[in-house]
């Protein structure tokens, strides 16, 4: 785990996101103003804030399926603001959105399938189903289970079992810790950073700052669509300001 | 006094929705037992009747069901009623004619083997033309207005229904138009209508194919997934807009076989054919819209209705009815089950 990686983004590892004055509206609400992000490869980067910050916007604009109105999205070298979702899923990046959002009548198998549609690896798409059985054997035991009929907590893991399926490069989570457990929180948090660890970037969004802020190595703040503040995760954790908004300390 | 009352009047409130429930059962059983005691009637009075027109409510049955399909199939995927497709499948009966009777001079007297070849050409080319037809229309007109309020497609559905039936007023005349009796009208030693039998024998392998596109295919998968939540399917990689016209192809593609089996069957067809559409929606909404098996489930129950409603002797309202009779079912379905017989609940679907 890079905890000492540096503030800012450097040469050094290679940025595989980079938001550049990015700007995104509902209509005619501007969700996002201007918001600059960079990622680099191997990281877990958390974007944390209040309900409404834009933190989900931000993942949809990356994501191309709500797209931005102005600003450059750069993923591994290329600019995807342009791009259909379809597309960018297939350069690599995938999402287990807010509210989960699984097929709800087709069973926890079929949605884990639906998470490697654009692949026709047979074999690997075999093994990847398998090792998502082995990082949430919960969803093993439900796998035939139509995923409507699921627990919070299931879904959540059959979300992000999904989204890992067509092998991502960046792994984009909304809340991952929503509605859950404490002891369920927790533990997909492991999995999270096993996650990382076997060498995908996370970009995490979460009200739990506190719980992101304890596995990411970098972190953003952001307030009504824009970044307040971006520093290392131990020091924003333990920033004054970020303590009293984000953590309820004062 | 006020609260005395309101409780006095509570355990007859409570009672109430059981006593209707009950009421609802009974009339329910009733209406049913007295179209069971008029089918028998008529079956007694007349066994070989009854068989003709159970065989023509089955053959209406088939081909309803191909037309009910697009309309479930579509709705199924956006959630919009199709108002031209009735159209689309009346151009299917068009090019059949085109191609059968004035391309192939199809008209009975060619050999088997001729005549076969020969209509498989004509089903071949509806179901490519009509295969075409239907995603241009949604790729022109639909598309665009896929995040406008749903009215807005809705009405487009209804011009493009009138621009479909003028075109075809335009180039096949106001009257009506065919081909002869292509069909044999009996096969072998049976003295039954051999070409409701075909008609029927035709459509069953149609509605496999379409079960294995929907269930087996990665197309299907797709519609499927579109169907149930179209942003989780694009976060999936599926391209949504191909996955739409997709369906609006095979929804054509049946429709386009649907109309030569038409042709074949009544022989004619007019540039107003399309209104059958309305009852083939019937048949869509009663089985429950966005269901494929309950369209076809429905499809055979208005083909049926309408086949006793015109055929039998006993006791029958007559062909005049069967609009008026098609469309009070709908209402009552609406009313008492708006999900349809097969549907989900509208709650369970989101």
């Amino acid at each position: 785990m890079s905890a000492e990686a540096p503030p800012a983004p450097t040469a050094n590892p290679p940025a595989l996101l980079e938001l550049d004055k990015v700007r995104t509206f509902y209509g005619r609400i501007e969700a996002v103003k201007g918001l600059s992000i960079t990622v680099n490869e191997g990281e877990i980067v958390t974007l944390i804030g209040a309900n409404g910050a834009g933190k989900s916007t931000t993942l949809r604009s990356i994501q191309g399926l709500t797209k931005p109105k102005a600003g450059t999205i750069r993923f591994a070298g290329k600019e995807i603001q342009n791009a259909p979702p379809h597309q960018i899923v297939q350069m690599g990046i995938a999402h287990s959105p807010e509210g989960r959002r699984l097929f709800p009548r087709m069973s926890v198998r079929e949605n884990l399938e639906m998470g490697a549609f654009n692949r026709s690896d047979r074999e690997g798409i075999e093994q990847d189903t398998e090792h998502v059985y082995s990082l949430f054997p919960r969803l093993s035991e439900r796998r035939g289970q139509q995923a409507g009929t699921l627990s919070g907590g299931e879904q959540q893991m059959c979300s992000i079992g999904r989204a890992l399926m067509s092998r991502p490069k960046l792994l984009l989570l909304d809340e991952p810790s929503m509605g859950l457990a404490p002891i369920l929180v927790d533990k997909i948090f492991e999995i999270i950073q096993e996650i990382n660890r076997e060498g995908t970037t996370i970009l995490l969004v979460e009200q739990n700052a506190l719980i992101a802020l304890g596995i990411a190595s970098r972190g953003y703040v952001l307030e009504t669509g824009r970044v307040t503040l971006s520093d290392r995760a131990e020091a924003l954790a333990t920033n004054d300001e970020v303590r009293k908004a984000y953590l309820g300390i004062s | 006094m006020a609260t005395d009352t309101h409780t006095a009047r509570r355990p007859v409130l409570a009672v109430l929705p059981r006593v209707t429930g009950l009421l609802n059962r009974a009339v329910t059983i009733a209406l049913l037992a007295l179209l069971v005691f008029w089918l028998a009637v008529n079956f007694v009075q007349g066994p070989g009747q009854f068989g003709s027109v159970l065989l023509i409510g089955f053959t209406n049955g088939a081909l309803y069901a191909l037309i009910a399909l697009g309309y479930t199939l579509v709705y199924g995927i956006i959630e919009l009623i199709n108002f031209a497709h009735g159209d689309v499948f009346m151009w299917g009966t068009m090019i059949t004619v085109s191609i059968a009777g004035t391309r192939l001079g199809l008209d009975g007297s060619q050999s088997g083997i001729v005549t076969f070849f020969g209509v498989l050409a004509a089903m071949v080319g509806a179901m490519v033309f009509c295969g075409i037809l239907n995603p241009t229309i949604e790729r022109v007109a639909l598309r665009r207005l896929r995040n406008a309020p749903r009215l807005a497609p809705l009405i487009t559905t209804l011009g493009i229904s009138y621009i479909l039936s003028n075109a075809a007023q335009f180039f096949y005349g106001p009257n009506y138009t065919g081909v002869g009796a292509i069909l044999p009208s009996n096969i072998l030693f049976l003295d039954w209508p051999a070409k409701s039998l075909i008609v029927i024998l035709a459509t069953i392998p149609l509605l496999l194919a379409l079960t294995y596109v929907v269930r087996r295919t990665r197309q299907g998968k797709a519609m499927r997934a579109v169907a149930q939540d179209m942003d989780a399917a694009r976060m999936m990689g599926v391209d949504v807009d191909r996955t739409i016209s997709f369906t609006f192809a095979l929804a054509g593609i049946l429709a386009g076989a649907g109309g030569t089996l038409y042709v074949l069957e009544i022989t004619t067809t007019r540039y107003d054919l399309g209104q059958i559409g309305l009852l083939a929606f019937t048949a869509a909404v009663l089985g429950g819209i966005g269901n494929l098996t309950g369209a076809t489930l429905g499809a055979l129950i208005i083909g049926l209705i309408q086949a006793f409603n015109e055929g039998l002797s006993w006791h029958a309202p007559g062909e005049q009815w069967t609009t008026s009779i098609v469309f009070s079912i709908l209402i009552l379905i609406l009313v008492f089950r708006p999900q349809g017989l097969l549907g989900q609940p509208e709650a369970d679907r989101a």
